[in-house]
Protein backbone atom coordinates (compact mmCIF):
# COMPACT_ATOMS: atom_id res chain seq x y z
CA UNK A 1 0.00 0.00 0.00
CA UNK A 2 1.73 3.13 -1.14
CA UNK A 3 1.61 6.32 0.89
CA UNK A 4 -0.46 8.65 -1.21
CA UNK A 5 -0.66 11.52 1.21
CA UNK A 6 1.16 13.00 4.13
CA UNK A 7 0.63 10.79 7.12
CA UNK A 8 -1.73 8.52 5.26
CA UNK A 9 -1.90 5.55 7.55
CA UNK A 10 -4.04 3.13 5.64
CA UNK A 11 -5.91 2.71 2.39
CA UNK A 12 -8.66 0.48 1.11
CA UNK A 13 -7.93 -1.67 -1.90
CA UNK A 14 -10.99 -1.18 -4.08
CA UNK A 15 -10.18 -3.16 -7.17
CA UNK A 16 -7.42 -5.09 -8.89
CA UNK A 17 -6.84 -4.26 -12.54
CA UNK A 18 -4.31 -7.10 -13.00
CA UNK A 19 -4.33 -10.90 -12.68
CA UNK A 20 -1.65 -13.37 -11.57
CA UNK A 21 0.53 -14.29 -14.54
CA UNK A 22 -0.05 -10.97 -16.26
CA UNK A 23 2.97 -9.05 -17.47
CA UNK A 24 3.18 -5.45 -16.30
CA UNK A 25 5.35 -2.50 -17.20
CA UNK A 26 6.53 0.31 -15.03
CA UNK A 27 3.79 2.97 -15.02
CA UNK A 28 0.86 0.60 -15.62
CA UNK A 29 -2.17 1.22 -13.45
CA UNK A 30 -2.59 -1.97 -11.44
CA UNK A 31 -5.13 -1.17 -8.74
CA UNK A 32 -7.60 1.36 -7.44
CA UNK A 33 -7.17 2.47 -3.84
CA UNK A 34 -9.60 4.57 -1.83
CA UNK A 35 -7.92 7.28 0.23
CA UNK A 36 -8.98 10.31 2.23
CA UNK A 37 -9.14 12.25 -1.01
CA UNK A 38 -11.00 9.80 -3.15
CA UNK A 39 -10.06 6.92 -5.38
CA UNK A 40 -6.53 6.84 -6.75
CA UNK A 41 -5.21 4.77 -9.62
CA UNK A 42 -2.08 3.08 -8.31
CA UNK A 43 0.80 2.60 -10.73
CA UNK A 44 3.47 -0.05 -10.56
CA UNK A 45 7.14 0.87 -10.41
CA UNK A 46 8.80 -2.18 -11.89
CA UNK A 47 8.50 -4.39 -14.95
CA UNK A 48 7.66 -8.03 -14.37
CA UNK A 49 5.00 -10.68 -14.10
CA UNK A 50 2.31 -10.64 -11.42
CA UNK A 51 2.91 -13.53 -9.04
CA UNK A 52 0.09 -13.32 -6.51
CA UNK A 53 -2.52 -10.82 -5.38
CA UNK A 54 -2.13 -10.80 -1.62
CA UNK A 55 -4.79 -8.35 -0.50
CA UNK A 56 -8.47 -8.85 -1.28
CA UNK A 57 -10.54 -5.98 -2.64
CA UNK A 58 -12.53 -4.25 0.08
CA UNK A 59 -9.73 -4.66 2.62
CA UNK A 60 -8.22 -1.71 4.43
CA UNK A 61 -4.50 -2.18 5.11
CA UNK A 62 -1.74 -0.03 6.62
CA UNK A 63 0.70 1.82 4.39
CA UNK A 64 3.64 -0.43 3.58
CA UNK A 65 1.59 -3.62 3.42
CA UNK A 66 2.50 -5.85 0.49
CA UNK A 67 -0.49 -5.81 -1.85
CA UNK A 68 0.83 -8.25 -4.41
CA UNK A 69 4.02 -10.02 -5.37
CA UNK A 70 5.84 -9.69 -8.63
CA UNK A 71 8.40 -11.77 -10.47
CA UNK A 72 11.10 -9.57 -11.82
CA UNK A 73 12.39 -9.54 -15.37
CA UNK A 74 14.52 -12.54 -16.27
CA UNK A 75 12.25 -14.95 -14.42
CA UNK A 76 13.74 -14.70 -10.97
CA UNK A 77 12.40 -17.55 -8.88
CA UNK A 78 9.34 -16.60 -6.90
CA UNK A 79 11.06 -17.84 -3.77
CA UNK A 80 13.09 -14.67 -3.99
CA UNK A 81 11.81 -11.94 -1.75
CA UNK A 82 8.91 -10.52 -3.70
CA UNK A 83 8.89 -6.90 -4.61
CA UNK A 84 5.83 -5.10 -3.45
CA UNK A 85 3.60 -4.46 -6.43
CA UNK A 86 2.98 -0.98 -5.30
CA UNK A 87 6.41 0.17 -4.39
CA UNK A 88 6.37 1.42 -0.87
CA UNK A 89 8.53 4.31 -1.89
CA UNK A 90 9.56 6.79 0.74
CA UNK A 91 6.38 8.65 1.20
CA UNK A 92 6.55 12.06 -0.32
CA UNK A 93 3.37 13.53 1.04
CA UNK A 94 0.59 14.67 -1.14
CA UNK A 95 0.57 18.41 -1.38
CA UNK A 96 -2.77 19.41 -0.11
CA UNK A 97 -3.53 22.57 1.68
CA UNK A 98 -1.37 25.52 0.92
CA UNK A 99 -3.79 27.62 2.84
CA UNK A 100 -6.78 27.01 5.05
CA UNK A 101 -9.38 25.07 3.13
CA UNK A 102 -11.88 27.30 1.38
CA UNK A 103 -15.43 27.54 2.63
CA UNK A 104 -17.78 24.81 1.52
CA UNK A 105 -19.42 25.59 -1.79
CA UNK A 106 -23.11 26.42 -1.83
CA UNK A 107 -24.04 23.57 -4.12
CA UNK A 108 -22.65 20.05 -4.29
CA UNK A 109 -21.69 18.47 -7.55
CA UNK A 110 -21.35 14.79 -7.31
CA UNK A 111 -18.51 13.23 -9.16
CA UNK A 112 -18.05 9.52 -9.36
CA UNK A 113 -14.90 7.55 -8.65
CA UNK A 114 -13.73 5.34 -11.53
CA UNK A 115 -14.25 2.18 -9.52
CA UNK A 116 -17.75 3.29 -8.57
CA UNK A 117 -18.56 4.03 -12.19
CA UNK A 118 -17.47 0.57 -13.29
CA UNK A 119 -19.42 -1.08 -10.48
CA UNK A 120 -22.52 0.98 -11.24
CA UNK A 121 -22.43 -0.29 -14.79
CA UNK A 122 -22.15 -3.88 -13.59
CA UNK A 123 -25.01 -3.47 -11.12
CA UNK A 124 -27.19 -1.26 -13.29
CA UNK A 125 -27.26 1.54 -10.72
CA UNK A 126 -28.33 5.00 -11.90
CA UNK A 127 -25.47 7.25 -10.84
CA UNK A 128 -27.59 10.38 -11.17
CA UNK A 129 -29.67 9.28 -8.18
CA UNK A 130 -26.77 8.72 -5.80
CA UNK A 131 -25.69 11.03 -3.03
CA UNK A 132 -22.10 10.56 -1.86
CA UNK A 133 -21.47 9.74 1.75
CA UNK A 134 -17.90 11.03 1.71
CA UNK A 135 -16.76 14.57 2.44
CA UNK A 136 -15.49 15.14 -1.09
CA UNK A 137 -18.85 14.88 -2.71
CA UNK A 138 -17.52 11.95 -4.69
CA UNK A 139 -19.79 8.96 -5.20
CA UNK A 140 -17.74 6.01 -3.99
CA UNK A 141 -17.86 2.29 -4.61
CA UNK A 142 -19.63 1.78 -1.30
CA UNK A 143 -22.31 4.33 -2.24
CA UNK A 144 -23.00 2.38 -5.41
CA UNK A 145 -23.16 -0.94 -3.61
CA UNK A 146 -25.43 0.45 -0.96
CA UNK A 147 -27.74 1.78 -3.66
CA UNK A 148 -27.77 -1.62 -5.32
CA UNK A 149 -28.83 -3.16 -2.03
CA UNK A 150 -25.84 -5.43 -2.18
CA UNK A 151 -23.70 -6.44 0.73
CA UNK A 152 -21.52 -3.39 0.74
CA UNK A 153 -18.17 -3.48 2.40
CA UNK A 154 -18.36 -1.26 5.44
CA UNK A 155 -17.56 2.17 4.13
CA UNK A 156 -16.10 4.97 6.11
CA UNK A 157 -18.87 7.35 7.04
CA UNK A 158 -18.88 10.94 5.86
CA UNK A 159 -17.85 12.03 9.32
CA UNK A 160 -14.98 9.55 9.37
CA UNK A 161 -13.68 10.64 6.02
CA UNK A 162 -13.92 14.35 6.72
CA UNK A 163 -12.18 13.66 10.01
CA UNK A 164 -9.47 11.66 8.23
CA UNK A 165 -8.93 14.42 5.71
CA UNK A 166 -8.70 17.03 8.43
CA UNK A 167 -6.19 14.90 10.28
CA UNK A 168 -4.07 14.52 7.16
CA UNK A 169 -4.10 18.27 6.52
CA UNK A 170 -3.40 18.97 10.16
CA UNK A 171 -0.47 16.56 10.25
CA UNK A 172 1.16 17.89 7.08
CA UNK A 173 0.68 21.54 7.92
CA UNK A 174 1.81 21.08 11.51
CA UNK A 175 4.92 19.29 10.33
CA UNK A 176 5.53 22.07 7.84
CA UNK A 177 5.18 24.87 10.36
CA UNK A 178 7.14 22.96 13.00
CA UNK A 179 10.05 21.98 10.80
CA UNK A 180 10.24 24.36 7.87
CA UNK A 181 11.58 27.84 8.57
CA UNK A 182 9.48 29.69 6.04
CA UNK A 183 10.27 33.05 4.57
CA UNK A 184 7.76 34.94 2.47
CA UNK A 185 8.19 37.37 -0.40
CA UNK A 186 5.57 39.20 -2.44
CA UNK A 187 5.72 41.10 -5.65
CA UNK A 188 3.03 43.03 -7.52
CA UNK A 189 3.33 42.34 -11.21
CA UNK A 190 1.92 44.32 -14.10
CA UNK A 191 0.89 41.45 -16.33
CA UNK A 192 -0.92 43.56 -18.93
CA UNK A 193 1.31 42.26 -21.74
CA UNK A 194 0.53 38.64 -20.86
CA UNK A 195 -3.20 39.32 -20.51
CA UNK A 196 -3.28 41.15 -23.86
CA UNK A 197 -1.24 38.43 -25.54
CA UNK A 198 -3.58 35.73 -24.25
CA UNK A 199 -6.68 37.68 -25.37
CA UNK A 200 -5.22 37.82 -28.89
CA UNK A 201 -4.34 34.13 -28.80
CA UNK A 202 -7.78 33.12 -27.59
CA UNK A 203 -9.56 35.34 -30.13
CA UNK A 204 -8.00 33.16 -32.81
CA UNK A 205 -8.86 29.91 -31.05
CA UNK A 206 -12.10 27.97 -31.05
CA UNK A 207 -13.75 27.37 -27.69
CA UNK A 208 -12.25 23.90 -27.44
CA UNK A 209 -8.70 25.24 -27.66
CA UNK A 210 -8.91 28.29 -25.45
CA UNK A 211 -6.26 28.82 -22.83
CA UNK A 212 -6.77 29.98 -19.26
CA UNK A 213 -4.46 32.58 -17.77
CA UNK A 214 -3.46 30.06 -15.12
CA UNK A 215 -1.66 28.05 -17.84
CA UNK A 216 0.43 31.10 -18.72
CA UNK A 217 1.32 31.55 -15.05
CA UNK A 218 2.29 27.88 -14.69
CA UNK A 219 4.53 28.11 -17.75
CA UNK A 220 6.19 31.24 -16.41
CA UNK A 221 6.77 29.56 -13.04
CA UNK A 222 8.36 26.52 -14.68
CA UNK A 223 10.69 28.70 -16.76
CA UNK A 224 11.60 31.00 -13.87
CA UNK A 225 12.37 28.01 -11.63
CA UNK A 226 15.07 27.08 -14.12
CA UNK A 227 16.90 30.21 -13.02
CA UNK A 228 16.66 29.41 -9.29
CA UNK A 229 16.84 25.62 -9.06
CA UNK A 230 17.14 25.53 -5.28
CA UNK A 231 13.39 26.20 -5.06
CA UNK A 232 12.58 22.98 -6.90
CA UNK A 233 13.09 19.72 -5.02
CA UNK A 234 12.82 18.34 -1.54
CA UNK A 235 14.45 18.73 1.88
CA UNK A 236 15.28 15.18 2.88
CA UNK A 237 17.91 13.74 5.23
CA UNK A 238 18.92 17.21 6.39
CA UNK A 239 19.86 18.41 2.97
CA UNK A 240 18.36 19.94 -0.14
CA UNK A 241 17.86 17.53 -2.98
CA UNK A 242 17.16 19.55 -6.06
CA UNK A 243 15.28 17.98 -8.93
CA UNK A 244 16.20 18.32 -12.57
CA UNK A 245 12.60 17.74 -13.58
CA UNK A 246 9.97 20.21 -12.51
CA UNK A 247 6.84 18.39 -11.37
CA UNK A 248 4.50 21.28 -10.75
CA UNK A 249 1.93 20.57 -8.04
CA UNK A 250 -1.26 22.47 -8.79
CA UNK A 251 -3.68 23.27 -5.98
CA UNK A 252 -7.16 22.20 -7.07
CA UNK A 253 -10.21 22.87 -4.92
CA UNK A 254 -12.60 19.95 -4.53
CA UNK A 255 -16.24 19.96 -3.61
CA UNK A 256 -16.90 20.13 0.09
CA UNK A 257 -13.80 22.12 0.92
CA UNK A 258 -11.19 19.55 -0.03
CA UNK A 259 -7.99 20.40 -1.82
CA UNK A 260 -5.48 18.30 -3.71
CA UNK A 261 -2.32 19.34 -5.50
CA UNK A 262 -1.47 16.71 -8.10
CA UNK A 263 1.58 17.31 -10.24
CA UNK A 264 1.95 18.30 -13.87
CA UNK A 265 4.96 16.15 -14.61
CA UNK A 266 7.96 17.51 -16.50
CA UNK A 267 6.47 20.99 -16.61
CA UNK A 268 9.80 22.36 -17.83
CA UNK A 269 9.15 20.78 -21.25
CA UNK A 270 5.57 21.97 -21.68
CA UNK A 271 4.51 24.86 -23.89
CA UNK A 272 1.58 27.02 -22.80
CA UNK A 273 -0.99 25.01 -24.82
CA UNK A 274 0.51 21.77 -23.46
CA UNK A 275 0.37 23.20 -19.95
CA UNK A 276 -3.31 24.06 -20.52
CA UNK A 277 -4.05 20.54 -21.71
CA UNK A 278 -2.23 19.01 -18.74
CA UNK A 279 -4.00 21.32 -16.29
CA UNK A 280 -7.47 20.63 -17.77
CA UNK A 281 -6.81 16.93 -17.58
CA UNK A 282 -5.69 17.15 -13.94
CA UNK A 283 -8.61 19.33 -12.84
CA UNK A 284 -11.14 17.07 -14.54
CA UNK A 285 -9.61 13.93 -13.02
CA UNK A 286 -9.08 15.47 -9.58
CA UNK A 287 -12.77 16.35 -9.44
CA UNK A 288 -13.80 12.97 -10.83
CA UNK A 289 -11.56 11.20 -8.30
CA UNK A 290 -9.26 9.44 -10.76
CA UNK A 291 -5.79 10.74 -10.09
CA UNK A 292 -2.75 8.52 -10.48
CA UNK A 293 -0.49 7.66 -7.59
CA UNK A 294 2.60 9.22 -9.22
CA UNK A 295 0.76 12.51 -9.67
CA UNK A 296 -0.03 12.62 -5.98
CA UNK A 297 3.44 11.88 -4.71
CA UNK A 298 5.92 13.47 -7.08
CA UNK A 299 5.42 17.23 -6.97
CA UNK A 300 8.72 19.09 -6.59
CA UNK A 301 7.10 22.49 -6.02
CA UNK A 302 3.51 23.68 -5.69
CA UNK A 303 1.54 26.55 -7.21
CA UNK A 304 -1.68 27.81 -5.68
CA UNK A 305 -4.03 30.34 -7.17
CA UNK A 306 -6.59 31.85 -4.83
CA UNK A 307 -7.27 34.93 -6.91
CA UNK A 308 -10.55 33.59 -8.23
CA UNK A 309 -11.95 33.52 -4.73
CA UNK A 310 -11.01 37.17 -4.43
CA UNK A 311 -7.89 37.03 -2.26
CA UNK A 312 -5.32 39.65 -3.25
CA UNK A 313 -2.41 37.46 -2.19
CA UNK A 314 -1.74 34.06 -0.65
CA UNK A 315 1.12 33.34 1.75
CA UNK A 316 1.10 29.59 1.52
CA UNK A 317 2.30 26.85 3.81
CA UNK A 318 4.92 24.71 2.09
CA UNK A 319 3.98 21.11 1.59
CA UNK A 320 6.76 19.00 3.05
CA UNK A 321 9.20 17.80 1.90
CA UNK A 322 8.99 20.43 -0.85
CA UNK A 323 10.93 23.62 -0.32
CA UNK A 324 8.79 26.27 -2.00
CA UNK A 325 5.26 27.27 -2.83
CA UNK A 326 4.31 29.93 -5.35
CA UNK A 327 1.01 31.75 -4.85
CA UNK A 328 -1.06 33.96 -7.11
CA UNK A 329 -3.74 36.36 -5.98
CA UNK A 330 -6.49 38.18 -7.81
CA UNK A 331 -5.88 39.57 -11.27
CA UNK A 332 -7.45 43.02 -11.34
CA UNK A 333 -7.26 46.31 -13.17
CA UNK A 334 -5.41 48.79 -10.94
CA UNK A 335 -4.14 52.35 -11.22
CA UNK A 336 -0.46 51.93 -12.05
CA UNK A 337 2.30 54.37 -12.85
CA UNK A 338 3.71 53.76 -16.31
CA UNK A 339 6.15 56.22 -17.92
CA UNK A 340 5.21 58.90 -15.39
CA UNK A 341 1.45 58.69 -15.83
CA UNK A 342 -1.19 56.74 -13.99
CA UNK A 343 -2.80 54.12 -16.18
CA UNK A 344 -5.19 51.22 -15.61
CA UNK A 345 -3.13 48.04 -15.79
CA UNK A 346 -3.77 44.34 -15.13
CA UNK A 347 -1.94 43.64 -11.92
CA UNK A 348 -1.60 40.59 -9.72
CA UNK A 349 0.44 39.72 -6.65
CA UNK A 350 2.75 36.76 -6.83
CA UNK A 351 4.12 35.38 -3.59
CA UNK A 352 6.84 32.95 -2.72
CA UNK A 353 6.91 30.88 0.45
CA UNK A 354 10.28 29.19 0.66
CA UNK A 355 12.28 27.01 3.03
CA UNK A 356 15.12 29.06 4.47
CA UNK A 357 17.23 25.94 4.92
CA UNK A 358 17.17 25.42 1.15
CA UNK A 359 17.37 28.96 -0.18
CA UNK A 360 17.98 32.51 0.95
CA UNK A 361 15.66 35.47 0.47
CA UNK A 362 17.99 37.04 -2.05
CA UNK A 363 17.58 34.06 -4.35
CA UNK A 364 13.84 33.98 -3.70
CA UNK A 365 13.64 37.61 -4.80
CA UNK A 366 15.57 36.72 -7.95
CA UNK A 367 12.94 34.06 -8.66
CA UNK A 368 10.05 36.54 -8.36
CA UNK A 369 11.93 38.99 -10.52
CA UNK A 370 12.53 36.30 -13.15
CA UNK A 371 8.85 35.39 -13.02
CA UNK A 372 7.88 39.02 -13.60
CA UNK A 373 10.36 39.36 -16.46
CA UNK A 374 9.07 36.21 -18.15
CA UNK A 375 5.49 37.43 -17.90
CA UNK A 376 6.46 40.62 -19.73
CA UNK A 377 7.34 38.59 -22.83
CA UNK A 378 4.59 36.01 -23.08
CA UNK A 379 5.28 35.33 -26.75
CA UNK A 380 8.69 33.98 -25.72
CA UNK A 381 7.34 31.69 -23.02
CA UNK B 1 -35.27 27.87 -31.40
CA UNK B 2 -37.59 29.03 -28.63
CA UNK B 3 -36.43 30.85 -25.49
CA UNK B 4 -37.47 27.77 -23.53
CA UNK B 5 -35.21 25.54 -25.65
CA UNK B 6 -32.31 27.95 -25.19
CA UNK B 7 -32.91 27.99 -21.46
CA UNK B 8 -32.97 24.20 -21.39
CA UNK B 9 -29.73 23.99 -23.40
CA UNK B 10 -28.08 26.40 -20.98
CA UNK B 11 -29.25 24.45 -17.94
CA UNK B 12 -28.08 21.21 -19.56
CA UNK B 13 -24.63 22.68 -20.22
CA UNK B 14 -24.50 23.89 -16.63
CA UNK B 15 -25.59 20.46 -15.43
CA UNK B 16 -22.56 18.90 -17.08
CA UNK B 17 -20.35 21.01 -14.84
CA UNK B 18 -22.43 21.11 -11.66
CA UNK B 19 -24.34 17.81 -11.88
CA UNK B 20 -26.27 18.33 -8.66
CA UNK B 21 -26.73 22.07 -8.87
CA UNK B 22 -30.10 23.45 -7.77
CA UNK B 23 -31.13 25.11 -11.01
CA UNK B 24 -34.78 25.47 -9.94
CA UNK B 25 -33.82 28.09 -7.43
CA UNK B 26 -31.19 30.00 -9.39
CA UNK B 27 -31.61 33.73 -8.94
CA UNK B 28 -31.64 35.07 -12.51
CA UNK B 29 -29.96 38.35 -11.56
CA UNK B 30 -27.18 37.05 -9.31
CA UNK B 31 -23.79 35.84 -10.50
CA UNK B 32 -23.76 32.14 -11.40
CA UNK B 33 -20.22 31.93 -10.12
CA UNK B 34 -21.42 32.85 -6.65
CA UNK B 35 -24.47 30.58 -6.65
CA UNK B 36 -22.81 27.50 -8.09
CA UNK B 37 -19.17 27.97 -7.08
CA UNK B 38 -17.91 28.01 -10.66
CA UNK B 39 -14.26 28.77 -11.35
CA UNK B 40 -12.64 29.81 -14.61
CA UNK B 41 -12.00 26.20 -15.57
CA UNK B 42 -15.69 25.36 -15.06
CA UNK B 43 -16.69 28.46 -16.99
CA UNK B 44 -14.61 27.41 -19.97
CA UNK B 45 -16.32 24.00 -19.86
CA UNK B 46 -19.67 25.82 -19.86
CA UNK B 47 -18.72 27.83 -22.95
CA UNK B 48 -17.61 24.62 -24.68
CA UNK B 49 -20.93 22.97 -23.73
CA UNK B 50 -22.91 25.92 -25.13
CA UNK B 51 -20.97 25.69 -28.36
CA UNK B 52 -21.85 22.01 -28.66
CA UNK B 53 -25.53 22.54 -27.89
CA UNK B 54 -26.33 25.84 -29.57
CA UNK B 55 -23.52 26.26 -32.09
CA UNK B 56 -22.74 29.61 -30.46
CA UNK B 57 -19.06 30.43 -30.11
CA UNK B 58 -18.93 32.92 -27.25
CA UNK B 59 -15.78 35.02 -27.67
CA UNK B 60 -13.74 35.63 -24.56
CA UNK B 61 -14.55 39.34 -24.68
CA UNK B 62 -18.24 38.47 -24.10
CA UNK B 63 -17.74 36.16 -21.11
CA UNK B 64 -18.93 38.91 -18.75
CA UNK B 65 -22.35 38.85 -20.39
CA UNK B 66 -22.82 35.26 -19.26
CA UNK B 67 -22.25 36.13 -15.61
CA UNK B 68 -25.92 35.77 -14.61
CA UNK B 69 -28.66 33.43 -15.81
CA UNK B 70 -30.72 36.30 -17.24
CA UNK B 71 -27.70 37.89 -18.90
CA UNK B 72 -26.74 34.57 -20.45
CA UNK B 73 -30.24 33.85 -21.79
CA UNK B 74 -30.51 37.33 -23.31
CA UNK B 75 -27.09 37.01 -24.89
CA UNK B 76 -27.66 33.51 -26.23
CA UNK B 77 -31.12 34.35 -27.62
CA UNK B 78 -29.63 37.21 -29.59
CA UNK B 79 -26.66 35.10 -30.70
CA UNK B 80 -28.88 32.25 -31.91
CA UNK B 81 -31.06 34.72 -33.83
CA UNK B 82 -28.01 36.29 -35.42
CA UNK B 83 -26.79 32.86 -36.49
CA UNK B 84 -30.17 32.13 -38.11
CA UNK B 85 -30.39 35.47 -39.90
Amino acid sequence: MPALGADMEAGTLVEWLIKPGQRVKRGDVVAVVETQSGAVDVEIWEDGTVDALVVEPGTSVPVGTVLATLQGEGGAPSAAPPAPASAAAPAPPKPRASAPAPAAPPAGRYKVSPAARRRAEQLGVDLAKLVPSGPEGVVSLADVERAAGGAAAPAPTAVDRMEAMRRAIAAAMTKSKREIPHYYLASSMDVTPAVAWLARENAARGVQDRILFAAVLLRAVAVALGEVPELNGAWLDDRLQTSREIHLGVGIALRGGGLVAPAIRNAQDKTIPEMMAAMSDLVARARAGSLRSSELSEATVTVTNLGEQGADAVYGVIYPPQVALVGFGRLASRPWVVDGTVQPRDVLQATLSADHRASVGHRGAIFLSALDRRLQQPEKL
Amino acid sequence: MTPEQIRQAFIDALGQIVPEGDFEHLRPDRPLREQLDIDSYDFLQLVIGLHERLGVDVPEADYQRLATLQGALDYLTAAVQRARA
